[in-house]
């Protein structure tokens, strides 16, 4: 014994350390990889070594080849072994090097669940902080679920080391298992008021992260976060906390606030912002969006005007709560008239947009939208054809808008409407029907200061009316009209309205005179419409202001002595509606001529130049209103007739903003011919400046602003909330209201809680050591007893819950199901018979039709019937017999693992005794190795870790390491047991083959067509091909029956024809052409590892040929 | 949230690498080598945070040796680059001479041990210099003994 001690350190010296390891391979630079990999030997030998410390020194190494990018995963048990040691210095190794090699995926870390338990359990604090370092590098769903309690205890250790690790990794269990939130909050809560600095930063550290999520959650934590932000002199800290703060949305107001600010001063550094403030528009907090309305009103420019209201007018349909959404109105409003319309480059735009809000119900802002109308209609000239035929429109559809009176602000439009055809009958285009719509009975239901404008305009239409049926054919048709007005008329009459009165008995009695002259037949329209003739010219706000003082006026002397202050008059009341009065002059220049207008125009300046309340057209181009009315000099609008003025039913903004764009290239086309014509001729460099390019502010001109909208932004493109929600982000899960009371089912596990799951059973203090045990391979016999008596009070449903459940299966790289059922006969001869699923008969002396199934919990009932059948033929009295029906690979792979092969076998008990000692042994081919817990030798069983009461069953796990997986093969193996009764107890031994199938290792791929054909074309694969005769299936079906005894995954189908793919565990692409013709099938097949495809086909092949 | 800190050489040669986030192996050679160019062709003058992929990156040369640490966008810059300092201060002050590449190399564990006290899960735990040291002083004390 000394001897070998002596031995070990000896070997010791020999061996190669990490700085060796390191000079090693910087000495042999041009043969780096032959080098390493003999040190990779040197090290597996030494991992064969009992010695732990030569093992920590070899997993030292190996963790440095991982750094370095060899995989190292072979060596993943002796990790652990190094892990579960019990010096510290070693355990710390071989937890680093399972911090760096182990994933989710690796399958030892389910042995860990014990060792790290124990390690967090540990006296010495280093020991538990190593294992929760570690743990945060690799922890699983699992083990999350398994150690969440384990941890949560550790958040109130007396050490705060201790507290602060144990508070940082409960994040990563958060993410492993969103169950354990609720649960472990309120203590985390509290660990922001922890006493120790680092636990707190560790607490804060993890509610940053969770709160990225929801903030909301996390709002109710903002008092004590600012107590930290204060108090707290640790700067990273700070930082973290100054970012969660600003998820609570109060640094984003706070933000549009100084951007407010920021605006007035430099305008276009905010600008850029544009998109980020209009995304603020879609914020849940109602602050936050009128702040960035405020904002937005003092960045448009002519240039994005109509891109910003189109995104406000997304956002009134989409507003709930009438305060917000005629926030919005008013806002839209404003941004477009601020500054004289300064921003608006096409008023035909506005007016539609004005009309799509009078779509707006329940708004309070009827007359603010009605000012606007009238404002644009008397002062942009040019626009008064559009705006009257849309005004024509909405008073035809004024049913829609006055659908609610009471409540109906928006019915202040008709006035606007009806005043603006009324003054500007002449561009109507059908002004009889307008005037019908005018009269409608329905009207009487307006206000009364609707109806008024209604009458009055409606006097108007009636002299427009008038003059163009005089003037054409017969007198008739104006004595019609003369007749409708007064049939119409008389409603009015009767108005409570003291005004609508007034004005109508006035124009009844008009009308009735004027259709007596028709009756004489005299011409009367000239004179009708002298009444209404006369320009209206809009009057400055500023009008007043610019009088300028008479010589000898000195209006701060004293007219009078004062009595009391005299009031100002500088500022005129906004009286909205004050503009109807001055009707005393008609425009009629369609009609003039050129001559006449200039005559006009002259006599006009004149009159204006000493009239005080006319100011002088201004020299900017920008201002849109003129007192010049001839069209030609009004710089806004240039409407080109080929658009379609009158636009059916109520406008919309964006279908004529597609018209506009339409006309906007044509003009860009026709501009640009022009252009080239003007340099033919002009032959000078100075026609380059029109080169196109990007327009700058300046070069907009009017007609040429609706691209900026629909070509920059397709519909419907609106950016939403959902694009950053990633599907696949790990902290979705974590989107939990946390101020929701727990539910009892909330509760995090404790170390008992599979078994706890199984609460129906009566027995339910004794669960505690009835952890899986797949996860504790080696139980203590104590353990087994104990076991034993309470076994009887179980009932079935105890035995089955805990055994491994999918959890486990998903982490096996492959797992192939072998249902073992044993059985034994009541008969006279005891018979025990165990069944394996397996897709092969192993046994041939069972000719047996299978019918295939997956479901290996419930596969019981069907086996049972295939078994009767086996047991008549079987003529073996006590022995076993093994039948291997099926094998259902249940390939979940990684491939990653692409040497190993996870069995499961389920025993199913069938007879009356209790089975226990089952001990599962396979004797070992070079190719394939059964992995054996540790310590134990080569030829070692498996020691199945649980006892079968009769008919129960459970599931075991076995590893295989497999190193070619091209071939084909068959293991031998027994499995012995004891069968236990009141009086006696037998030893038995059943021997059964296990088969591994090529197809076993192939994993179910999807692959995409584009993908496949490459693959194909690579060249690197061979070719095989193989024939099924009489196959009597559907296609559909055979292709099925390939998917799922085959693991593969149809590409493409064509009629009777289908490209399949699968993938084996060690990454061969194996390629299908599957043909049908009858009832043959015919695949091609290609693979890049020909005795594979080849054994794939075979196996192909077999499964038609049972059926 | 920091990703992975890695330490290189001016060659580009890995010294030292963890990860807070798992990253195949076969991935890690190329996402190494590939970070280290994005850094090392970068100026002096040029600013220390790079936007690499969907991820930044903050890096500090220390003589011949590259600190470079991966960082979601939701982490500020400047902390981490304080971060660094303060690793590196400490590693100073454990080794009690100027790190080089080499002492990192021949005590990888230790150097692995130091950075999974202050950083861990990909979170900031421990700043603190002595703190930092104690568990493994007390670890070396042990060894000794």
């Amino acid at each position: 014994m000394a001897l070998k001690i002596v031995k070990g350190s000896i070997d010791r010296m020999f061996d190669k350390n990490l700085q060796d390891l390191v000079r090693g391979i910087r000495n042999h630079k041009e043969d780096e990889a032959k080098y390493i990999s003999t040190c990779i030997d040197e090290i597996k030998q030494e991992l064969k070594q009992d010695n732990i410390a030569v093992k920590a020194n070899a997993v030292c190494k190996l963790t440095y080849l991982q750094m370095l990018g060899y995989d190292v995963s072979w060596a993943a048990f002796n990790i652990v072994e190094v892990m579960s040691s019990s010096k510290f210095t070693y355990k710390r190794i071989g937890y680093l090097a399972a911090s760096q090699c182990f994933h989710e995926s690796t399958d030892v870390i389910m042995l860990t669940t014990n060792q790290i338990r124990k390690d967090l359990s540990s006296p010495n604090q280093y020991d538990t902080g190593v294992a929760l370092t570690g743990l945060s590098c690799f922890v699983t769903p699992d083990l999350a679920r398994d150690l969440a309690n384990d941890i949560m205890t550790l958040m109130s250790h007396t050490k705060p080391y201790i507290r602060k690790k144990a508070v940082l990794i409960m994040y990563k269990v958060f993410l492993k298992y969103p169950e354990s939130l609720r649960p472990a909050f309120p203590r985390l809560k509290e660990k922001l008021e922890d006493p120790d600095p680092g636990v707190q930063s560790a607490a804060v550290n993890v509610i940053c992260e969770l709160a990225r999520r929801n903030p909301k959650n996390y709002l109710s934590l903002a008092p004590l976060f600012f107590k930290l932000m204060t108090s707290s002199t640790n700067n990273w800290v700070l930082i973290k906390i100054i970012k969660l703060v600003s998820c609570f949305c109060v640094v984003k107001y706070l933000g549009l606030l100084a951007m407010s600010k920021i605006l007035k001063t430099h305008p276009k550094s905010v600008q850029s912002h544009k998109d980020l403030i209009l995304q603020c528009l879609d914020d849940k907090d109602e602050s936050i969006r009128l702040r960035a309305l405020d904002l937005l009103y003092g960045m448009v420019s002519k240039k994005n005007l109509m891109e910003i209201v189109k995104k406000l007018m997304l956002h009134v349909d989409k507003a709930e709560g009438t305060t917000y959404r005629d926030e919005l109105l008013t806002k839209i409003i404003d941004i477009c008239s601020q500054s004289n319309y300064q921003y608006i480059t096409n008023f035909e735009w506005y007016i539609s947009i004005l009309v799509e809000l009078t779509r707006l119900e329940g708004t309070r802002h009827g007359h603010l939208i009605a000012s606007q109308m009238l404002d644009v209609a008397i002062r942009v000239k040019a626009i008064r054809i559009f705006a009257v035929a849309q005004m024509a429109t909405l008073l035809d559809n004024a049913h829609l808008l006055t659908g609610n009176m009471q409540r109906n602000g928006i019915c202040e439009v008709l006035y606007a409407a009806a005043w603006i055809c009324g003054e500007f009958s002449e561009h109507l285009e059908n002004p009889m029907q307008t005037l019908e719509a005018m009269l409608r009975p329905k009207v009487a239901t307006l206000p009364g200061h609707i109806q008024a404008v209604y009458v009055q305009n409606a006097a108007k239409l009636f002299s427009t009316v008038l003059k163009s049926q005089e003037g054409s054919t017969e007198g008739t048709a104006a004595q019609e009209t003369s007749q409708l007005m007064i049939d119409r008329l008389p409603l009015f009459v009767q108005s409570a309205n003291l005004e609508v009165q007034e004005r109508a008995s006035c124009i009844l009695q008009l009308v009735k005179y004027i259709q007596k002259l028709q009756q004489k037949e005299v011409e009367v329209a000239e004179e009708v419409s002298a009444l209404f003739a006369g320009e209206l010219n809009p009057v400055a706000p500023k009008a007043q202001k610019k009088v300028p003082v008479p010589e000898g006026l000195d209006l701060d002397a004293w007219i009078n002595e004062p009595p009391s202050e005299s009031e100002s008059e500088d500022e005129q009341p906004k009286a909205i509606f004050a503009k109807e009065e001055p009707k005393h002059s008609r425009s009629r220049h369609t009609e003039v001529d050129e001559k006449e207008l200039a005559r006009r125009r002259e006599a006009r300046k004149q009159e204006q130049a000493n009239n005080p309340f006319y100011i002088k057209a201004s020299p900017s181009s920008q201002k849109v209103y003129q007192e010049s009315p001839g069209v030609e000099h009004i710089p806004v609008v240039q409407i080109d007739l080929t658009v379609p003025l009158k636009v059916p039913g109520l406008p919309m903004s964006d279908q004529y903003l597609k018209l506009e764009e339409e006309r906007r290239q044509k003009e860009r086309a026709d501009k640009k011919k022009k252009e080239k014509k003007k340099r033919k001729e002009k032959r000078s460099g100075r026609g380059r400046r029109h080169d196109s390019g990007p327009e700058s502010e300046e070069d907009i001109t009017p007609a040429h602003m609706v691209d900026i909208v629909t070509e920059e932004m397709p519909e419907n493109a609106l950016p939403s909330d959902d694009d950053d929600k990633d599907p696949n982000d790990p902290h979705k899960a974590l989107d939990i209201d946390l101020d929701k009371p727990l539910a009892d089912s909330e509760k995090l596990p404790v170390r008992s809680h599979r078994a706890a799951k199984v609460a129906k059973s009566p027995v339910e203090d004794g669960d505690a050591e009835n952890t899986p045990p797949s996860q504790e391979p080696k139980k203590k016999s104590s353990k087994e007893k104990r076991e034993k008596k309470k076994d009887k009070d179980r009932d079935r449903k105890t035995y089955i819950l805990p055994t491994p459940d999918n959890r486990l299966l998903t982490m096996s790289s492959t797992s192939i199901f072998l249902f073992f059922f044993i059985e034994q006969k009541s008969s006279k001869h005891k018979k025990k018979k165990q069944k394996k699923e397996k897709e092969e008969k192993e046994k041939k002396k069972k000719k047996k039709h299978h019918h295939h199934h997956r479901h290996h919990s419930d596969g019981g009932a069907d086996e049972s019937v295939q078994n009767g059948t086996v047991e008549d033929e079987e003529p073996l009295p006590v022995s076993m017999c093994l039948t291997l029906n099926h094998k259902v690979c249940d390939i979940q792979g990684n491939l990653q693992d692409g040497s190993q092969v996870v069995v499961s076998v389920i025993f199913e008990n069938k007879c009356d005794s209790l089975l226990k000692s089952m001990e599962f042994n396979v004797l070992d081919s070079l190719n394939s190795k059964l992995q054996r817990p540790e310590g134990s030798g080569p030829h070692d069983g498996f020691t199945v870790p649980f006892q079968l009461p009769p008919g129960v069953s459970n599931e075991a796990r076995l590893v295989f390491t497999v190193q070619s997986i091209v071939m084909p093969q068959k293991m031998k193996g027994t499995l012995t047991f004891i069968v236990k009764n009141e009086d006696s107890s037998i030893h038995e031994k059943l021997d059964f083959k296990l088969h591994f199938t090529c197809t076993s290792y192939l994993i179910t791929t999807p692959c995409y067509s584009d993908a496949f054909a490459k693959l194909l074309e690579s060249g690197d694969l061979k070719c095989s091909s193989v024939r099924l005769e009489e196959v009597n299936m559907p296609f559909h079906h055979l292709l099925a029956r390939i998917c799922f005894h085959h693991h593969f995954s149809v590409v493409e189908r064509i009629d009777s024809c289908a490209s399949m793919y699968s993938r084996s565990i060690q990454g061969h692409h194996v390629c299908l052409l599957v043909k049908t013709s009858g009832q043959t099938v015919s695949i091609d097949a290609k693979c890049d590892e020909p005795t594979l495809l080849g054994n794939v086909l075979d196996e192909i092949k077999q499964t038609f040929s049972q059926c | 949230m920091i990703k992975f800190v890695l330490m290189v050489n001016r060659r580009g040669q890995t010294r030292l690498s963890r990860y807070y986030t798992p990253v195949e192996l076969s991935r890690r050679a190329a996402l190494e080598a590939d970070v280290v160019r994005c850094c090392l062709s970068r100026r002096k003058e040029q600013c220390s945070f790079v936007e690499y992929k969907d991820f930044k990156l903050v890096y500090r040369q220390y003589a011949a040796l590259f600190i470079v640490v991966g960082i979601t966008d939701k982490e500020n810059e400047l902390s981490i680059f304080e971060l660094i300092q303060n690793f590196v201060e400490v590693l100073d002050k454990y080794f009690s001479r100027v790190v080089s590449s080499c002492a990192i190399m021949f005590s990888l564990d230790r150097v692995h041990f130091i950075l999974d006290e202050i950083v861990q899960n990909g979170l900031v735990v421990e700043t603190n210099r002595s703190r930092i040291l104690t568990p493994l002083n007390a670890i070396d004390k042990m060894s000794d003994s």
